[in-house]
């Protein structure tokens, strides 16, 4: 479904993404994984289209998406749940839904609309109770669980999560993760950032490891549990425990 | 420098008793508070999109005034209809002010831009005083100047006309931002301009719409105090000031906010110049800007935003 063919992508002149290649098929949860500052972040968003990448394509189906705008990537059918949520925290709960539906307002889709707030509201009941509350005062689980809401309302056909569990606590996380496999089974396809990628892993298909800005590693979700590696510098296996005084 | 006159002429006051007097005041000031108002909305509605302080406001102001003598003047249109060209102009000088100056810019800090809109506005000024000269100009009241008495003190009839635009104005402002799409899309766009674009929201439209929107609201401040005041190539720098005087009084962004802070700006400086001196008048809305800024700057009504990390 999505191919990301050896891209490069720059921040002014520091390169970020150094001939990155990925795929991801339909119907699969793929997780990235990585440590700060390995650019899984800037993978996201040059697919989302608000990065330029100079080299290499990305090809949604048949069609290359690396020239397109946010607005026609959106159209094309993927949306990006960003880091750190950012939902428009001024406005209610269901405004912030309602504007992530945006473009299908355009081309007059209000009762189909409608239907998918209810469905967004089914996924999240939380959402539905603070439905006219501003979304600036609801807790960090609500305002994920608004931001995953509000990419739904465009009805994607692949859906990036950058970090969604950031920030949350154990407990949040783990209804968060629940829902992203939910979604998964209702036929939506996910590439997914997660600093905790244990989580990340035991809930995809397969994963990719980036090290600064090139893949080092790629296999089923499972084998990368498995492997050595990633154990160490990833899963936090085998390191002798450390005591502060 | 630029002052209104809504009252009556010196002499008269002298026939009235105190109270008379006050009144007279407050209903200058209510007047002049709803021009202020409306031009601090212009301030509003672009920061409300782009979180831009648009010191090119004031220009939109002289525009509209000056648009609308020439459309009287050199087209012989009556003042309805030199209105509506002028606020049509007004909008379009707003466009290519985005084209031009803001949106070449791209990832610019407001601060940068906030810059850019005061050479834009002395660039504006500059063009106009080739254009239009330096005298002032009067456009005619819109129904007639026979003064309505109200308890002793008199209203103009064009003070009525600039409280019901100023009214109607933001009333269909709250409509827009409050109540429909693009009103929303648009605070989205300020608020998160990444998360707007990540939901399909063209930010470099709603940043155009919101200039085009302001040079409409400031081009009708300009033409509703015309017949109360002169237009002059450089009124819009004492307006504009007053206008983001409102507007920080109010709290900047907010719909009410800018309404109170107009008025309150309007009444405060009426009385004391009445009472006081009025050469007092600007010196007393600066102080106000001034102390507003160290101790609230969030205005009266802003509240500071919900936030949450």
């Amino acid at each position: 479904m999505l191919k990301v063919r050896n891209i490069s992508t720059f921040y002014d002149r520091i390169q970020i993404l150094k001939g990155v290649s990925i795929h991801v098929g339909e119907g699969e949860i793929v997780a990235l994984i990585g440590a700060n500052g390995a650019g899984k972040t800037t993978l996201i968003n040059a697919i989302s289209g608000l990065l330029s990448v100079p080299d290499g394509t990305i090809m949604l189906g048949d069609r290359p998406i690396h020239n397109l705008s946010p607005v026609k990537i959106v159209k094309a059918g993927i949306s990006q749940v960003p880091e750190g949520r950012l939902i428009f925290s001024p406005l209610t709960v269901e405004d912030n839904l309602k504007l992530g539906a945006y473009l299908r307002y355009r081309s007059k889709e209000k009762d189909e609309i409608a239907q998918s707030i209810e469905e967004v509201y089914s996924l999240f009941p939380l959402l539905k109770e603070r439905s006219s509350q501003i979304a600036g005062t609801l807790s960090g689980g609500e305002q994920q669980m608004l931001a995953l809401g509000r990419a739904l309302m465009a009805r994607p056909r692949l859906l990036l999560l950058d970090e969604p569990s950031l920030g949350l606590a154990p407990l949040v996380s783990a209804q968060i993760f629940k829902t992203i496999v939910r979604l998964r089974e209702s036929g939506v396809t996910i590439l997914l950032v997660e600093q905790n990628a244990r989580a990340a892993l035991r809930m995809s298909d397969r994963g990719y490891v980036l090290e600064t800005g090139t893949v080092v590693l790629q296999d089923k979700a499972q084998r990368l549990l498995e492997n050595k590696e990633v154990q160490r510098a990833y899963l936090g296996k085998g390191k002798k425990e450390i005591w502060d005084a | 420098m630029w002052g209104p006159d809504t009252g009556p002429p010196r002499h008269e006051y002298n026939n009235m008793t105190f109270e008379q007097q006050i009144l007279q005041y407050l209903i200058t000031g209510v007047t002049v508070g709803s021009i202020y108002a409306l031009i601090g909305m212009g301030f509003n509605i672009i920061y409300n999109a782009t979180e831009i302080i648009n010191f090119a406001q004031g220009e939109f102001v002289m525009l509209g005034g000056l648009l609308t003598v020439s459309g009287m003047q050199l087209l012989h249109l009556p003042v309805p209809f030199a209105a509506i060209l002028a606020i049509i102009g007004v909008s379009i000088v707003g466009i290519a002010l985005d084209r031009a100056a803001i949106r070449p810019l791209k990832d610019a800090s407001p601060i940068t831009l906030i810059i850019i809109t005061i050479g834009a506005s002395i660039f504006i000024r500059g063009v106009a005083s080739l254009i239009w000269g330096k005298e002032p100009y009067l456009i005619p009241a819109f129904s007639g100047e026979e003064p309505i008495p109200f308890f002793g003190a008199v209203i103009q009839p064009q003070s009525l006309w600039v409280m019901g635009v100023a009214l109607i104005v933001v009333l269909s402002l709250r409509q827009f931002f409050g109540r429909t799409l693009t009103g929303k899309a648009m605070l989205a766009t300020a608020v998160q301009p990444r998360a707007a674009k990540l939901v399909g929201i063209d930010a470099s439209y709603m940043v155009l719409l919101s200039f085009a929107l302001s040079g409409a609201v400031g081009a009708a401040a300009g033409i509703v105090i015309g017949p109360i005041s002169m237009v002059q190539y450089d009124m819009g720098v004492m307006l504009g000031l007053k206008g983001f005087c409102a507007a920080i009084i109010g709290g900047i962004g907010h719909p009410w906010g800018v309404v109170f802070g107009g008025i309150t700006l309007g009444i405060v400086e009426s009385l004391g110049a009445g009472l006081i001196s009025s050469g007092y008048k600007d010196a007393i809305a600066f102080v106000i800007l001034l102390l507003m800024l160290f101790f609230r700057p969030q205005g009266v009504l802003g509240k500071s935003k919900g936030d949450r990390v």
